[in-house]
């Protein structure tokens, strides 16, 4: 990345020089390039036009007015105050990386053409940033995992799973090495590999790094919101979520949450000899301690009655016109992604294969394939509308779809739910429909396009699933062209994060 | 050009209970070489710049500053203390303290010279370096050899 930077601070003699040094060697260890103007006593030498013109990024490392801040205005920028870029370089360009990453094709203004001040960034924007900043960390988990679980599936066939985790496969009943328990608890290797080989070693280890998708994702928006201080609870709760079944949307909720705490505390003024703990002990201790009550008492409990509900309701339509019961299932397959409401209606999926109705878990599994693979369709079709980490994230949703990890559409979804979510329910509910009404079955609970060996009716089954994915496309498409104007992103959060962050040091 | 700093202005066993005595105390060493001609001016200059924003820095850092009417040359005292004074960092007090005067009016090669050193002290092997110094001779070779190249 290209950084160009500004330093300044009341004085001019000490701290923007040592920000701008620790800044420097920063870049240097990480690879990146950077030229730093020092606005300081020792007067400044300014960047020139080529280094504004070539940069990527912009980093404001200052207590004091940044000077001709809008030769800037054409880039992202990230804003804090000279002691973090002293005592944190690195989580600065970590930060500057991730609004590049954000920024979305083609969305920047030439050079200077934007005269005026940045507008200041409104509650909608500064939302949809602290998401997009959880989802650019989450994507290399989604990525890496779902790759690995596709492969596992690939070389070992659909049965891996089961002869892993256990469960019937194709009338074949397997025991598991986990023996109900998780693989985070007791892990022997010789087993895994005894019982389902390679194949299942790589599948495995792709679960493992889908155990972190939801932690990623919380931390990391709690981190966009609160600094450093944000990642303890941020990632607390999203195990919770995880542990309590909320999948990524109690993610959404805990991240969001531990931030806002976070950033509470950080404006409580407390007495000099405690201030030197209270980022160490007393904001993660607290924090932690309320995002952990809140996600198990007040979210979890709701949930397990909310899924009791849903699978009694899926139950009262089983033998009603099954073309509804496809159409719900659709419905509830796209609507959290691998969370609670998909785990109901999966749960009724597997239920069907244990009594012998092989229909219902085709089209379950039909309406969880459609989402990578829409969403993978939509951002080539129109690039424009999607940040360059989506983009990317795009690029995995072929073979994540393709495999049943419905999973892959999670980033999508996490940075944009009220757009992103109902379009992947519409082609779903389209897929799971069409399903049960052309009647395909299949003996496999999982492993998508790599078992269609066992699927019943295939040809149609196939058209099912490409019929939801362009529902979907089409309808995302359409909601992200209308619904919002393209957002820039200056990077406004920062500022407001480090004031507080400076009045406690 | 004055040397930046002598062996008169280091300080290597300073303890002072906070930080107006510890500045105090190295003011007081410039001062008595006449870099600093009004002490008490000179002391409420960096006392308004401590109370902008606290100089302490994670790492054992203190750096109180200031540019002053009050002072000749840019100059430096250094004071290492093994109890430690506190400059309102968040990870503890200051075990290595500078002070760092400079003239109000001081011209761009005057302040040069600091900002060559405060770029230093981002570097753990300096400070490294100033925490193992032997001798007050050890900390002004070490600082003249990586600030002024000398």
């Amino acid at each position: 990345v290209k950084i160009v930077a500004v330093t300044s601070c009341p004085t001019g003699i000490a701290h923007t020089y040592m920000a701008a040094e620790a800044l420097e060697q920063a870049a240097k260890d990480a690879g990146h390039e950077i030229h730093v103007e020092t606005q300081g006593a020792a007067g400044a030498d300014a960047l020139s036009d080529q280094q504004l013109a070539d940069a990527d990024v912009a980093i404001f490392a200052a207590d004091v007015e940044v000077r001709d801040r809008d030769r800037f205005a054409h880039l992202p920028q990230v804003s804090a105050g000279v002691k973090r870029a002293i005592n944190d370089p690195g989580s600065l360009l970590a930060e500057a990386q991730a609004a590049v990453a954000a920024e979305p094709q083609g969305s920047r203004g030439p050079r200077h053409a934007a005269a005026a001040p940045a507008p200041k960034v409104g509650p909608g924007t500064q939302l949809r940033q602290w998401l997009m900043t959880g989802v650019s960390y989450m994507i290399p988990f989604v990525a890496a995992g779902g790759i690995l679980i596709a492969l596992g599936f690939l070389l070992g066939g659909g049965e891996v799973a089961n002869k892993v985790y256990g469960g019937t496969f194709d009338g074949v009943t397997y025991k598991g090495v986990f023996d109900g328990g998780s693989p985070l608890d007791h892990f022997d290797v010789d087993q895994v590999i005894g019982a389902a080989g390679y194949a299942g070693l790589l599948f495995l280890i792709g679960k493992l790094a889908f155990f972190m998708l939801v932690p990623a994702l919380s931390g990391f928006i709690a981190y966009a919101m609160a600094d450093r201080l944000g990642l303890v609870p941020g990632i607390v709760g999203g195990i919770i979520a995880g542990a309590i079944g909320a999948g990524f949307l109690g993610g959404l909720v805990s991240g969001l949450l531990a931030g806002a705490v976070v950033l509470a505390l950080k404006r409580v003024r407390v007495p000099k000899a405690v201030a030197g703990i209270m980022p160490v002990v007393v904001i993660p201790l607290l924090a932690t301690v309320a995002v952990g009550l809140v996600m198990t008492l007040v979210v979890g409990k709701p949930i397990t009655s909310a899924q009791t509900s849903l699978t009694s309701a899926l139950n009262d339509l089983n033998g009603g016109n099954a073309v509804v019961l496809g159409l719900v299932l659709g419905l509830m397959m796209a609507f959290d992604m691998g969370g609670p409401v998909n785990k109901v209606a999966y749960t009724f999926g597997l239920a069907g294969l244990q009594s012998g109705n092989y229909e219902v878990m085709a089209a379950v599994m039909a309406a969880g394939m459609t989402p990578p693979i829409a969403m993978a369709l939509a951002t080539v079709v129109r690039p424009k509308l999607f940040t360059d980490s989506e983009r990317k994230a795009g690029e995995a949703g072929w073979l994540l779809g393709a495999s049943f990890i419905t999973e892959g559409a999670i980033p999508f979804a996490a940075g944009d739910p009220l757009r992103v979510i109902p379009s992947l329910m519409a082609g779903s509910a389209v897929t799971g429909a069409l399903s049960m009404a052309v009647h395909a079955t299949s003996l496999a609970p999982h492993g998508g396009i790599w078992v269609v060996g066992l699927v019943g009716k295939p040809g149609l089954y196939l058209l099912a699933i490409a019929a939801g994915v362009l529902v979907s496309a089409a309808t995302v498409v359409a909601l992200k062209s209308t619904g919002r104007k393209t957002i820039t992103l200056p990077s406004e959060q920062a500022t407001t994060t480090s004031a507080p962050a400076v009045a406690t040091a | 050009v004055a040397d930046l700093i002598t062996v008169d202005f280091v300080d290597l066993e300073l303890e002072a209970p906070d930080r107006a005595s510890g500045t105090r105390s190295l003011a007081a060493r410039l001062a008595a070489a006449g870099r600093v001609t009004d002490l008490d001016g000179f002391l409420a200059d960096v006392r308004a710049r401590e109370e902008q924003m606290a100089t302490g820095l994670e790492g054992g850092i203190g750096i109180p500053h200031c540019r002053s009417e009050h002072v000749t040359e840019p100059s430096l005292g250094f004071g290492r203390s093994k109890g430690g004074v506190d400059f309102g960092a968040p990870d503890g007090p200051a075990h290595l303290i500078f002070l760092i005067a400079a003239p109000a009016g001081g011209g761009s090669e005057h302040m040069t010279i600091l900002a060559k050193l405060a770029r230093k002290l981002v570097h753990p092997s300096f400070k490294d370096a100033l925490r193992d110094a032997g001798d007050p001779q050890a900390v002004v070779s070490l600082i003249n050899k990586e600030v002024l190249g000398q």
